[in-house]
């Protein structure tokens, strides 16, 4: 079904949902955050390995109330400051937090992905990760009698992504840095892909990945949608915006003015414009 | 004899990290120090490096350096572009790599790093950091870790507020206690000197200065009381084309 992406937005996404935006650094679903922060929702949990700019922005709008994660930072500038100020002083809204390493989050989501209550890795021992939640444990081999670690599947009401092309029948082509975004769609109850451009036919892109149409709940056209992160073959990362985002995001009128005129000013069409 | 090169201690740092690779092995690379150094060993004396990102490129040379780990440049010339969860289940925690080259924000006397909090309540944070990304995968399963950070005493402290990451635990036997697979960290390179685990203890040792620091400013930078090798060694000075291969990737 391809959807306007506010229409997609207002139909999959409701307040309270634990709702995963994924890409890594490569085709971040930018557009479908800030239609998230537009049409005001609330109380999420948040989901992603690497809560960047997106989700800094998405917590300083008071869109989250928990945020389940890995690495939380501005990818190669920092920190995140809108994170900061949510977990150190509870602003706008108090957030809660489920950390996790990388190797445990990408180890939910195959869980989620395949089926299973939970996945298996030798990873965590030793660290103070382990104390912090509930959702990691051990677990002993029936084979061997050997001690591993296991972490609970996860599956969101509602994943994101964003990728290169769709068709009208919403087979998606996504290609390059591909992350966790087939396992966060195929683990998720609902999925939605905004692409930068829904074509008649797909051609074939050798290392591509394609995720067939009956993963996919809705496709949504949203050109430059993963701006300032990049779409391999389409356009380039924005390193500047994201350096400019630790002076905007560092203080709370500053960011507010930025979502003002950025994000509510704004329709994702006007922006494309 | 010595040469009179201009070069900063940051500059002295990154070279020796990247002298500690070598071109036979695989490495996985973080973003920062550990990337810089990386590429500055691939560009001279270990061109056959075959440096790996968390984002998932393997065998990656890039023309320039990457701003993050996911980077469009760093897929265009890897040798193969896999998903997160295969570069985490099938490269790495089968023990595939051989060293982890990894930044800190803390560090502790056995090498134990934190990224994650600063402050002793995790739930209320003095300083709320990144937190683990892949670091405590890649310090626990590559073949061996090297540690590259600028010494401080609020970095280099007596024990890390939050363990993000295991080095040697609380000393001789906790890796093999833990069930760890790799060796841990080999070496810690600072902007001061290099230190490694003593083989017995694996308490971190200094084991040489870079030249014009005395092992008493090394002393006066951490936080406990640093154990000194009985003869400490002067670290190498960069030569002039790992310096200008280095500015010519930080357009310094």
């Amino acid at each position: 079904m391809i959807v306007p992406l506010d229409e997609g937005i207002r139909e999959f996404v409701h307040d309270g949902d634990t709702v995963a935006l994924e890409g890594f650094t490569h085709l971040i679903p930018v557009a479908a955050g800030h239609e998230i922060i537009r049409q005001g929702l609330g109380d999420l949990t948040l989901v992603r390995m690497t809560p960047d700019v997106v989700y800094d922005q998405m917590i300083g709008a008071g869109c989250a109330r928990k945020l389940i994660f890995s690495w939380g930072g501005n990818p190669g500038v920092g920190s995140l400051h809108r994170f900061r100020d949510a977990i150190q002083n509870g602003w706008p809204v108090p957030l809660e937090i489920e950390e996790h390493s990388h190797a445990g989050m990408a180890n939910r989501y195959v869980a989620g992905a395949s089926g299973v209550p939970f996945a298996i890795l030798r990873g965590y021992t030793g660290t103070d990760l382990i104390a912090q939640t509930s959702q990691i444990a051990t677990v002993t081999c029936p084979f061997t009698g050997e001690e591993l670690t296991a972490v609970p599947a996860i599956n969101p009401d509602v994943a994101i992504v964003h990728a290169q092309r769709a068709d009208r029948a919403g087979n998606v082509q996504l290609w390059g840095i591909t992350g966790v975004q087939k396992e966060v769609v195929l683990a998720s109850r609902r999925t939605l892909v905004t692409v930068e451009e829904v074509v008649d036919h797909l051609e074939p892109v050798p290392g591509q990945v394609l995720l067939p149409s009956r993963v996919v709940t809705a496709v949504a056209e949203a050109p430059g949608g993963s701006r300032p992160s990049y779409a391999h073959g389409y356009y380039a990362r924005s390193n500047q915006a994201y350096q400019d985002w630790d002076t905007i995001s560092r203080d709370r009128e500053e960011f507010q003015r930025w979502l003002r005129t950025e994000v509510h000013g704004t329709t994702h069409t006007a922006r494309e414009g | 004899m010595t040469t009179t090169l201009d070069y900063t201690a940051d500059e002295m740092m990154t070279v020796t990290a990247a002298r500690s690779l070598t071109t036979d092995m695989a490495c996985f690379v973080g973003i920062g120090l550990p990337s810089t150094a990386a590429n500055v060993a691939v560009r001279t004396h270990a061109p056959g490096l075959w440096m790996i990102y968390e984002s998932g490129t393997l065998g990656t040379r890039p023309d320039s350096l990457p701003l993050s780990i996911g980077d469009g440049i760093l897929a265009e010339t890897a040798d193969t572009v896999v998903s997160v969860p295969e570069v985490f289940n099938y490269w790495l925690q089968p023990g595939r790599i051989d060293v982890g080259f990894l930044g800190a924000a803390q560090i502790d006397r056995y090498a134990n790093i934190n990224t994650t909090v600063i402050g002793d309540d995790y739930s209320d944070p003095k300083v709320r950091l990144p937190g683990a990304g892949g670091a405590p995968e890649i310090a626990a399963n590559c073949k061996e870790v090297i540690v590259i950070a600028r010494q401080s005493t609020r970095a280099f402290v007596e024990a890390v507020d939050f363990v993000t990451s295991v080095g040697h635990g609380k000393g001789a036997g906790d890796r093999e206690r833990l069930g760890l697979t790799g060796r841990g960290p080999t070496r810690v390179i600072t902007n001061l000197g290099v230190l490694e685990p003593d083989p017995s203890t694996r308490e971190l040792t200094l084991v040489s200065v870079h030249p014009g620091v005395t092992v008493d400013e090394v002393r006066a930078a951490t936080g406990w009381d640093l154990q000194v090798a009985a003869e400490p060694t002067t670290t190498t000075e960069p030569d002039t084309k790992e310096l200008s291969v280095l500015r010519s990737l930080t357009n310094s």
